[in-house]
């Protein structure tokens, strides 16, 4: 088969299955394309790779803990195994240095996640999903605080695009948000550690609520199908966005609510974009001093569109 | 800090590589996106950032009561292959909606629409 028939049968193959509404790849529901968010996780099911993902920031002392400069360093991988289901797997490296004590390097425990996007509408640039997060026990080191138990954070995610609006609101319509709703729930409720004199003390492991929402403008959505500003690259690819990223302890002596506000910028390229984002503590529970949060991610789906970047298991038309 | 800046530097190329296979974005239109034009324009050009199959990618132009006023002879800029273009009907003053789907060359769809408007 010459190239010019395979291109035509998976051409018409793409295009059955897109008016089904089963091939939207990274980040589309219908001419809406949302970038992959940074501090928070967004709705898609995809093939991508965030290499890596870089935050900096000296959180608060806290009890006989002092203030620390926290450095990690994540690598993130999700694969779609259908068009609607996906899976990931992610590591960070951390490096804290307490004031006035000595410096911690290793790994974080492991996560790995499953994704499935259970409604999209492309004519109003919705999407649903839900999935859990998985945060692997006993795989990191104990030196950066990886916890010895597991944690699952079922969680769902939600996206959605204004392209809807009226066009008498035509400025709005560029406007979009995404956002998570989810319960880390420990599997130990408490940890017993005895001091030297053979003290024993209690460290309750609360659930905690997590909520993460973007508000996001795509000055792309503007110039293709709003109005030509007369922008070019590479402000005609970049998407100001605001995440927000709160934790809630709801049960065992729970504690205060706390969490960060990200305000920055998203420049989406062909195959890759770039993020780079301020972490604000969002009040004084959160305590530390402003961060910076940066991530180069890559669309596996459009580098790799015949091989890793399709899912394993390909929808029939 | 040195492996990040070797990866930034081993993947920068990704950003902007020419003639690469990935989702076509519309990059601009003739009458732009939003614009107000005085008299008919004679067609709509549509410039994508990627070369698209033309067998699978659809232009149309409708007016206000969703009635299609192009000409229906849709095709490729013979020179550009990331061009679309389409001939109008000679049209009266209001507002016209470009609809556009496209294929790019490794089978990635995109959509859009977006409107102009024609003065007298």
């Amino acid at each position: 088969m010459n190239r010019q028939a395979v291109v035509a049968c998976l051409g018409g193959a793409a295009l059955l299955a897109g008016h089904a509404g089963q091939v939207s790849a990274h980040g589309f529901a219908g001419k809406r394309f949302f970038p992959a968010t940074l501090a928070t996780d967004d709705p898609f099911v995809a093939d991508e790779l965030s290499l890596p993902t870089v935050s900096k920031r000296k959180t608060a002392a806290s009890g006989d803990q002092p203030a620390t400069m926290e450095t990690s360093t994540s690598v993130d991988f999700s694969k779609r195994i259908t068009s609607n289901l996906g899976i990931g797997v992610g590591a960070s490296y951390l490096h804290l240095q307490p004031d006035g004590g000595d410096t911690q390097k290793g790994f974080d425990n492991l996560a790995a996640s499953v994704k499935y996007r259970f409604y999209q509408s492309d004519e109003h640039e919705t999407i649903l999903s839900a999935g859990a997060d998985f945060d692997i026990g006993g795989t990191g080191a104990k030196s950066v605080g990886a916890e010895s138990f597991s944690t699952i954070t079922p969680t769902v995610f939600f996206g959605k695009g204004f392209g809807d609006l009226s066009e008498g609101v035509n400025y709005l319509r560029p406007f979009a948000v995404t956002g998570t709703v989810g319960v880390a729930m420990p599997t130990r409720s408490s940890t017993t550690t005895l001091d030297d004199a053979g003290n024993a003390a209690i460290e309750q492991h609360p659930d905690v609520l997590n909520i993460g929402f973007a508000v996001e403008y795509s000055l792309p959505y503007l110039q293709s199908f709003v109005k030509d500003v007369g922008l070019d690259a590479p402000f005609s690819r970049m998407i100001p966005i605001v995440e927000f990223s709160l934790q809630k302890p709801i049960d065992r002596g729970g504690g205060p609510t706390t969490g960060t506000i990200n305000p920055g910028i998203i420049w989406a390229g062909r195959y890759t974009q770039f993020g780079l984002e301020a972490i604000i503590p969002a009040n004084s529970a959160t305590g530390g001093k402003t961060g910076v949060l940066f991530q180069i991610h890559l669309f596996l789906d459009d580098i790799f569109p015949r091989m890793i970047g399709r899912p394993l298991i390909v929808d029939r038309p | 800090m040195k492996i990040l800046t070797r990866i930034v530097a081993l993947l920068a190329p990704l950003a902007g590589a020419p003639n690469a296979l990935a989702h076509a974005f519309l990059d601009h239109a003739v009458p732009a996106v939003g614009s107000t034009v005085h008299g008919s324009p004679a067609e709509v050009r549509l410039q994508f950032t990627q070369e698209l199959e033309p067998a699978f990618s659809t232009l149309r132009v409708l007016d206000a009561n969703g009635r299609q006023v192009d000409r229906g002879d849709k095709k490729m800029d013979s020179r550009d292959a990331t061009v679309l273009r389409v001939s109008l009907q000679r049209l009266a003053p209001g507002t016209y909606r470009v609809v556009w789907r496209v294929l790019s060359v490794d089978t990635h769809v995109t959509e859009g629409d977006f409107t102009f408007e024609v003065t007298q």
